[in-house]
């Protein structure tokens, strides 16, 4: 009898309870309807289609003939290949612009750092086409940099900068410089600076400091920039 | 900060000994320093933290794991090497913290507010073994803190700066006993500040002429400081003492000791509240009036003295 008055104690209000934390989960799954059902009737459905259509072949048959032709054309893999070595690239010449001048934003006070944002910012502010076509005038035969350099004598004849790999890196790196720095420049705020003052308190010369204690914390910024960066290439 | 070469003064000198280090990058001044967050590096293990300082030293391998153990020992936490810094509660990070600080045996032990991040229990812990460690370790150590109370605790010598500017540096005794200024007297330790005229070397609170340890050689206002624990209830004038009358306002039980808010009668001392502090456990708690009674306290002359 003692036991029995001892356990309904520890269990008051348990059932009750415990229906308020259910009703709490299913509010918040209930959040995420609208968008579940978004990407499953626009994303998920057409893909899956898709992905059913390449296992079809020209008689209306299941068969593996499309994945056949992407194996014996060279095209298909030229193609790949061009994508990747863009892509590896235009995602290393980022990290080397990107990463001393998000260390820069980051050493800077507060406004000076949000100004600096605003100016990262802009190039979202205009349109992709604009900023591609702005290219194209800047660094054509004819164009403003060619033009320019050949009246100051820096070469003679006119570099061809657009229409070749060159002109594609420029470009990206232009519109994928944004994408490295914002990933990397949060995760460089939250970086204690009393850690860097430790390092040197404790003997560490700047590089040295830098090296062993800013970088390796900066590390998960910097592959989310990265991976950002690379994905959208 | 100025003394770990984080801040740059405006002007002057710091000196270690006889050697000018002002101009000194920190790397090079060899001093080991607990931060107020501890500034562990959170990406490295408890041993890789304490290693640190001796890797960046060119210490060997096996001679890194020897002292690094050795520190780790020195603050109680062998054992613990190859946790990670965010498994560590509060007092470990500090233990840590402590140990990278000591484990290249720096010249000076820099300390800012090591434990103010603690609950107060594990703060007075730790204040008490920090002094061991500090005469184990014979290392000269500077310690900054808020608490007046951790001040006299921690020191062989205190320095209160206020404002930028050095109030008093002296031991601990010499701090509490002869503070030099209202400032500190207000500041270390409890006190009730007394406003009082000097006129031809005598001292009157009100109209009552009031006995002081020390001479006073000017003329003019002046604060009378009362350490509440030194007044004493009496019934009467005693030799070499002065007397306090006034009424009881506030009474506050407080564990250890009893507060009680003396108003001193408006007539003969001037409208002046006056904290007495008696200790639990004596006879005078028991014979304590109560509250809207009148009251006569007592304080002795040696136990009296003036601040600016």
């Amino acid at each position: 009898m003692a036991t029995k008055t001892k356990l309904n104690k520890e269990h008051i209000n348990k059932i009750e309870l415990d229906q308020l934390d259910r009703k709490e989960r299913y509010t918040l799954f209930g959040l995420t309807v609208p968008y579940l059902a978004l990407v499953f009737g626009l994303i998920i459905i057409p893909i899956g289609w898709l992905f059913y259509m390449s296992f079809i072949g020209r008689d209306e048959t299941l068969s593996l003939e499309n994945y056949e032709r992407i194996w014996n054309s060279k095209a298909y893999f030229r193609i790949f290949k061009t994508t990747f070595q863009i892509s590896i690239l235009t995602t290393l010449i980022c990290v080397l612009l990107g990463y001393p001048l998000t260390y820069f934003m980051s050493q800077l006070s507060n406004r000076w750092a949000n100004i600096c944002l605003i100016g990262v910012l802009i190039p979202f502010w205009t349109s992709l086409l604009v900023r591609t076509y702005a290219w194209l005038v800047l660094l054509q035969k004819k164009g403003l940099i060619n033009s320019l350099a050949i009246d100051w004598g820096l070469w003679s004849e006119p570099i061809k900068f657009v229409h070749n790999t060159s002109g594609t890196l420029i470009g990206m790196v232009h519109i994928m410089l944004p994408f490295l720095i914002l990933p990397l420049y949060a995760n460089m705020r939250t970086i204690d600076k009393d850690c860097l003052k430790a390092a040197a308190n404790l003997g560490a010369t700047p590089t040295r400091a830098f090296w062993t204690v800013f970088f390796p914390l900066s590390l998960p910024g910097l592959f989310a920039g990265l991976l950002i960066v690379f994905v959208l290439c | 900060m100025v003394l770990a070469g984080f801040t740059r003064p405006d002007y002057g000198s710091v000196k270690f000994g006889t050697e000018e280090v002002v101009l000194k990058p920190p790397h090079l001044r060899d001093i080991g320093m607990v931060f107020q967050n501890y500034a562990l590096f959170p990406h490295m293990n408890v041993e890789q933290n304490v290693g640190y300082p001796q890797k960046l030293r060119g210490v060997s391998k096996k001679d890194i794991k020897d002292t690094v153990n050795e520190a780790l020992k020195t603050v109680k936490l062998d054992g613990l090497g190859h946790r990670g810094v965010a498994e560590l509660s509060g007092g470990q990070r500090q233990r840590v913290a402590l140990a990278r600080a000591i484990v290249f045996q720096p010249k000076i032990l820099l300390m800012d507010e090591p434990l103010s991040a603690l609950d107060k229990k594990l703060r007075e812990e730790m204040q008490i073994e920090l002094r061991q460690l500090h005469d184990s370790l014979n290392m000269t150590t500077v310690y900054v803190t808020h608490d007046q109370k951790e001040a006299l605790t921690m020191s062989d010598r205190i320095a209160v700066i206020n404002g930028g500017g050095l109030m008093q540096l002296g031991t601990p005794n010499e701090i509490y006993q002869n503070p030099n200024n209202a400032f500190i007297a207000d500041f270390i330790g409890e006190s009730s500040l007394l406003s009082v005229k000097v006129s031809k070397k005598n001292v009157y609170l009100g109209n009552v002429k009031i006995l002081v340890d020390h001479s006073v050689k000017k003329d003019g206002d002046f604060l009378l400081v009362v350490r509440p624990e030194k007044l004493f209830l009496t019934n009467g004038k005693t030799d070499n003492c002065n007397t306090f009358t006034g009424t009881i306002v506030e009474s506050i039980y407080q564990g250890e000791s009893q507060l009680i808010m003396i108003k001193l009668d408006p007539n003969t001392h001037g409208d002046q509240i006056l904290r007495m502090r008696i200790p639990n456990g004596t006879s005078s708690m028991e014979e304590l009036p109560s509250v809207g009674a009148s009251v006569t306290v007592g304080l002795k002359k040696s136990d009296s003295f003036l601040v600016e």
